[in-house]
């Protein structure tokens, strides 16, 4: 591989990369706090849509949802997205819908207690949810969406096959050109696994942050060879379910 | 608020002495099957401090949740100063009260819970002012100040800046017992606030306690074990069995010379 | 919106012909997944750091890179050294391989579960460890980590559309022949969409009431 084609074809993948990662997750963090929420609230109507947009979204295969997007909806309505967009939208629909089990289980595992003493004070839902149970939720969320938004990078590679001109995608060209394969592809897993590791230090960061703010203890550093997952007792972004490390949620 | 009463004329709480702030007309509250309590009538007049005592089960803590509307009850209707507290007045029917309603009229009372509740996101002073600001409308300005001179009152001056997760359950419950103070209730419902303490913290919160039910004219409504403290501060006594109210009257009566067995027995059984 | 029946009816032999490929690739893969997962896991518990410390990189990498990129690897990396492969064994290979990092975690949380006196009353009895392992500590990790294990083949089912990028037929690739022969992408791809939920839905109710007899 030469200078020239690094230059014009991977660096600017390596952008697009980027790009797609931070927009889609910051669509699936909205759509994870507003379903999340939505589906505890006292209205079963809510809970009803909200609950059924969880189970759609967690069937729904991303890359299926992207083609969707991508070749038939220009077809049924007229629209045609840019690519890029298509892609965001795929995934931050698709990842928003795990992310709102993160936040409806976080907010689930705030105690009753602290509601009632929310009560007892006489705020509102609105001001209980804003001022009381999102902040003391908000530092047990962090782990999960580590694990989401490493997902999240993964799933970024979908977007090459509907020719948005990513990391992956410019492996594949630079592949064509030279007729090489294995030192590209071999680089192009390493640079996934770099930016995996930039998200969980930043995690990290956010992490030891919201911890402080409730006054408690910040979480072991976890150290270089910690391994970039979070074992976490909340949703399993893969799967959607209580996490992997612990089957069945608890014994 | 008429605390004009003098606390030596105190007899039952039901005795027409005092403006009534509190009323439970023939309450209900069932968990499934079992009767918690069982068309419940009492009254509390204002100002007057009124101590539950009884068995666990008894159904103490269901007055205070309801009270609370953390619970609404099954049958019956309960009045705090004057207004219907799960019941509003349309067309001139009553019918279950909206969520506005039923803020409106819980603005009157206070809560100290047993486990502090305190909001570990909060430091001591905002775990105080939040309310205040939030629900009242009170400036910032004027709840800090407000709560620097809580804090004073229950001495915990020097901790205004520290999450409750640094302080002691003893001071905990003591800026718990500030923050519902800041509301400036009419009521405040205390919920054995020291049996989650340990024992050489009780006697602190029990001095914050006694003082703010000498030095003002809030009415107290109290379910706790600590007989001592009872005895100090009640006004009346009311001791519960079954979800009933099987005998009331002034401490020394109720401690001293109890009329029913049943009380003589639970009393033996923890003094 | 010009949806087209006819055109359903024309796609739906073609659909059944990748329903069956995506099935053969999520069995073998799962299988895959399932045996090398308990590898690395048994591998990972290992006392000897030249086992663990590979494993634990090799497994780390793995789960923390792209699904697709490891399929290009094996797709067109792969045969430069050994024997090429068809795009459905690749894929169930690619499929396997990435699952069974995860799978490694479920089982490791399995394990973890089962009370140390287990281990300890193993030792007093001075079993070898392989009989250890078999008749006394998988027997009871499995049953729990069966309904973790049922989530993640939800959850490969989901990716195996990947497969269709590197040429295998499987219900995506279907459509996406389908469409670039006839240009009708709107019946067969939402066809197909609606087929992912459709068997994923239901799947993950199997689960959770699985989940409810099991690990209790």
């Amino acid at each position: 591989m030469t200078w020239g084609l690094w230059e014009s074809y991977m660096l600017p993948g390596i952008w697009i990369t980027i790009q797609v990662t931070v927009y889609s997750a910051a669509l699936a963090a909205a759509v994870s706090f507003v379903v999340g929420i939505l589906r505890s609230s006292p209205l079963w109507i809510v809970r009803f849509l909200s609950g059924a947009y969880f189970e759609i979204f967690r069937g729904a295969s991303a890359l299926v949802f992207m083609f969707w997007l991508f070749f038939a909806l220009p077809i049924a309505f007229g629209w045609q997205l840019v690519p890029m967009w298509a892609g965001v939208l795929a995934l931050g629909l698709t990842y928003g819908a795990y992310g709102s089990e993160v936040v409806r289980g976080a907010l689930a595992a705030v105690s009753p207690a602290q509601r009632e003493a929310g009560i007892a004070l006489s705020f509102t839902r609105m001001q209980r949810l804003r001022r009381i149970e999102l902040p003391q939720a908000w530092p047990e969320m962090v782990p999960p969406f580590n694990n989401l938004a490493i997902e999240l990078l993964k799933g970024t590679a979908l977007v090459s096959v509907i020719s948005v001109a990513d990391m992956t995608f410019a492996a594949n060209l630079i592949r064509f050109t030279t007729n090489e394969s294995a030192p590209i592809y071999t680089l192009l897993l390493v640079m996934y696994f770099v930016l995996a590791f930039l998200i969980t230090r930043g995690m990290r960061l956010v992490e030891r942050k919201a911890k402080a703010g409730i006054g408690q203890a910040p979480p072991p550093g976890g150290g270089l060879l910690g391994g970039l997952r979070r074992r976490t007792k909340t949703a399993d972004p893969v799967t959607g379910t209580a996490g992997a490390g612990t089957p069945g949620g608890n014994q | 608020m008429s605390a004009d009463t003098p606390r030596e004329n105190a007899t039952t709480s039901t005795a027409a002495d005092g403006r009534e702030l509190i009323r439970f007309d023939k309450v209900t509250k069932r968990f499934g099957d079992h009767v918690v309590l069982d068309q419940l009538e009492f009254s509390v007049s204002a100002g007057k401090h009124v101590t539950l005592i009884g068995p666990s089960g008894s159904g103490k803590t269901t007055i205070l949740r309801l009270l609370m509307t953390l619970l609404r009850p099954d049958e019956g209707v309960i009045t705090v100063d004057g207004d219907h507290l799960t019941h509003e007045e349309k067309g001139g029917r009553l019918v279950p009260a909206g969520e506005k309603h039923t803020r409106e009229v819980r603005k009157k009372i206070g809560m100290v819970f047993q486990q502090f509740n305190l909001f570990p996101n909060m430091k001591v002073l905002r775990n105080i002012t939040e309310a205040p600001v939030h629900v009242l409308g009170m400036g910032k300005d004027e709840a800090e100040q407000q709560a620097r001179e809580l804090l004073e009152k229950v001495g915990l001056t020097e901790h205004i800046d520290k999450y409750p997760s640094q302080l002691s359950g003893g001071q905990q419950q003591r800026v718990a017992i500030a923050r519902a103070l800041a509301m400036s209730p009419k009521v405040l419902l205390l919920d054995e606030v020291t049996s989650a303490l340990d024992p050489e913290l009780v006697a602190g919160v029990l001095d914050v306690l006694r003082d703010i039910a000498h030095t003002t004219d809030i009415t107290m409504l109290v379910v706790t074990h600590e007989m001592n403290f009872a005895r100090d501060i009640s006004d009346d006594v009311l001791m519960f069995n079954e979800g009933k109210v099987i005998e009331s009257g002034p401490p020394e009566k109720i401690f001293n010379d109890p009329d029913h067995e049943r009380t003589r027995e639970f009393l033996g059984a923890i003094l | 919106m010009n949806w087209n029946w006819d055109v359903v009816d024309d796609f739906m032999p073609r659909f059944w012909d990748g329903v069956l490929v995506t099935l053969q690739a999520l069995v073998l893969g799962s299988l895959l997944a399932f045996t090398l997962g308990l590898v690395w896991a048994i591998a990972q518990r290992s006392s000897k750091a030249w086992v663990r410390m590979p494993v634990t990189a090799v497994t780390e990498f793995i789960r923390n890179t792209p699904l697709l990129v490891q399929l290009f690897f094996l797709f067109y990396v792969v045969p430069e050294w050994g024997p090429a492969m068809s795009p459905l064994m690749t894929g169930v290979i690619g499929l396997g391989l990435h699952y069974s990092t995860y799978t490694a975690e479920v089982y490791r949380a399995g394990i973890d579960g089962v009370p140390k006196g287990q281990w300890e009353a193993a030792t007093a009895l001075s079993l070898p460890p392989v009989r250890t392992w078999t008749a006394v500590i998988l027997p009871q990790a499995i049953r729990r980590v069966v309904p973790a294990l049922g989530n993640y083949v939800i959850a490969m089912l989901k990716d195996s559309p990947l497969i269709a990028i590197i040429g295998a037929f499987e219900m995506l690739g279907e459509a996406r022949a389908y469409g670039s022969e006839t240009f009708r992408f709107l019946e067969p791809i939402t066809v197909v969409g609606i087929a992912f939920i459709v068997i994923a839905y239901p799947a993950s109710l199997l689960i959770r009431a699985l989940e409810r007899r099991l690990v209790r």
